[in-house]
């Protein structure tokens, strides 16, 4: 066994080897420029472009001339967002979005709101589900754009997107998901999703890191203003020289994902399963996020008074995430948790384990019994636990802030 | 992020972990810190009829540089009178295990909680006394 064992999927993928192979090529024999029209060399890389493009809008049902490749997700939620709302804004000048999306889409909205934007940015449910009643109560006259995430990146739940889509089209709002966790896992189909602009990336999908690609809908036709200007390339949605290579592992990872997703999805989930079941019998061990309505490669637990951090340390044998931010020089506990109204110490006490194609039962077991020693060495050196086991209510202690 | 190999030495094998009885006379207790910003710290110290500490426990609930300075600080106490003991500076903890720049506040906890409770020691002393003052003038009134 191979220490530490990866639980990160959510946070990136390795790459597929059938895709490094496929992108192997094009860094060396086929290197040529998609956009030089005058010679083998761009034709090659232009064919592998857009074979790329076909396999990647096969993954979620769509034309591929409703593709439009990016350097990643952040800059395809930028492009998405900050494109619709300057096209748009002689319409209006009000966007919605919610409190647990990606930062790519949060501080895109606050640029937008410095802009003169207004923006509503929706409370979520404790299941971490955004509520559609509040969210057609957030509908005013001059909403222009929305963009709610098909699924969160800390707790993996599916939000209701098809509903709020179809909300959407029917009040002329222009409705951007941010689909960047869903794509591979969850079934997307453009022709029946009413979504007018949607962010997916390759290293989520075992592709490899560098290459999003945004869909923009042709019918009806969606229109956005460029962010990057040059040579007018992606039909003027997007400047740059195609990184050949990058599209070509993309488009193989977009076909591999939908051969294989619903058997992928199965296995997966069932280990997923087994996880929580080697697990959910510890004292105060919570999930974070609903567990019906949610990908089956996700399971975000928090252990009451063991502090994140100094967990993820204890489990340095598996490779996992905190939801506490304590690393990185704040000491926020993670956003997406509060919004979920957990309290700061189940924030702080939260693990993100996210399983992918990789992952055995091995592994799994591994982890579990790792996880559950090393939270109760933990707990024997946590003050807070002992004061539970003494039956101190710690709501109701004076403490010390600093 | 990287820690320094004491760090890892003392949060992977805690000195002095554990507590003593609160309400003994020879205990002192400091709690700091809060769960909402991720690190409470409770250190005990136990202190001898000389008084200098014997003996010292913790319990920390935070990251692993919160549970090295204060595995460290109740090494060091242990020995120390009340006086030298509220003396040691943050600085010294965060020299001694390294740590970087957004790991400094672990250090001030641990100074703060051997502060605490050295004061706490102090408090239970100075009201036993007063006790035993108000004790003897109560005999000698009755008498």
């Amino acid at each position: 066994m191979k220490l530490p064992i990866y639980l990160d999927y959510s946070a990136t993928t390795p790459v597929d080897p059938r895709v490094a192979q496929k992108m192997i090529p094009y860094l060396t024999e086929h290197f040529g420029n998609a956009a030089s029209r005058s010679h083998a060399y761009g034709w090659k890389a232009e064919e592998a472009v857009e074979e790329a493009r076909e396999n990647v809008a096969a993954l979620i049902n769509a034309d591929a001339k409703e593709i439009v490749w990016t350097s990643g997700a952040t800059e395809g939620n930028n492009l998405a967002i900050k494109g619709a709302a300057n096209f748009y804004k002689t319409k209006g000048k009000h966007l919605i979005t919610q409190k647990t999306e990606h930062k790519a889409v949060l501080d895109t909205f606050r640029e937008l709101e410095r802009q003169g934007f207004e923006a509503t940015y929706l409370e979520v449910q404790q299941n971490g589900l955004v509520d559609i009643e509040k969210f057609k109560a957030a509908i005013r006259p001059d909403t222009i754009l929305a963009s709610i995430m098909m699924v969160n990146n800390e707790i993996g739940v599916i939000q209701p997107v098809w509903e709020i889509a179809e909300l959407c089209k029917a009040k002329g709002i222009i409705f951007h998901c941010d689909a960047v966790q869903g794509a591979g896992r969850v079934e997307i189909d453009m022709q029946k999703f009413k979504a007018d602009l949607l962010t997916i990336t390759a290293h989520k999908i075992y592709g490899p890191k560098g290459v999003g690609a945004l869909y923009v809908r042709r019918k009806p036709r969606v229109r956005i203003e460029a962010q990057i200007h040059g040579g007018g390339h992606e039909r003027g949605f997007r400047s740059g020289t195609l990184a050949t290579h990058q599209i070509a592992g993309f488009g193989e990872a977009a076909r591999l994902a939908k051969l294989e997703m619903a058997a992928e999805n199965k296995r997966v989930g069932a280990l997923r399963d087994r996880l929580w079941d080697k697990i959910k019998d510890m004292e105060e061990v919570y999930v974070n996020g609903d567990l019906e309505r949610r990908i089956p490669h996700n399971l975000n637990v928090s252990f009451n008074f063991v502090e994140g951090e100094s967990l993820i340390m204890a489990v340095k044998d598996i490779a996992v995430s905190s939801g506490s931010a304590c690393t990185s020089a704040s000491l926020e506990p993670s956003y997406v948790l509060r919004a979920l109204g957990r309290s700061d110490e189940l924030a702080h006490s939260s693990v993100r384990i996210t399983l992918g194609r990789f992952t055995t039962e091995e592994d799994i077991d591994f982890a579990a019994d790792l996880l559950r020693r090393k939270v109760e060495k933990l707990r024997e050196l946590s003050p807070l636990w002992e004061m539970y086991k003494d039956g101190v209510d710690l709501n109701s202690v004076q403490w010390a802030a600093h | 992020m990287a820690y320094s190999d004491k760090v890892i030495d003392h949060y992977e094998n805690p000195r002095n972990v554990g507590s003593f009885d609160k309400g003994d006379d020879s205990i002192g207790t400091g709690m700091v810190g809060a769960p909402a910003c991720g690190d409470v710290m409770k250190l005990q110290i136990k202190v001898g009829a000389d008084g200098r500490i014997e003996d010292a426990r913790f319990k920390t609930y935070g990251c692993g540089s919160a549970i090295a300075s204060s595995s460290l600080i109740t090494e060091w106490v242990k020995g120390k009178t009340l006086d030298e003991a509220a003396t040691i500076k943050n600085t010294q903890i965060a020299e001694e295990l390294s740590l970087p720049p957004v790991k400094i506040h672990c250090s001030i906890l641990a100074e703060d909680a051997i502060k605490a409770a050295v004061e706490d020691y102090k408090k239970k002393h100075a009201q036993a006394a007063a006790r035993e003052i108000n004790e003897v003038k109560e005999e000698q009134r009755v008498a």
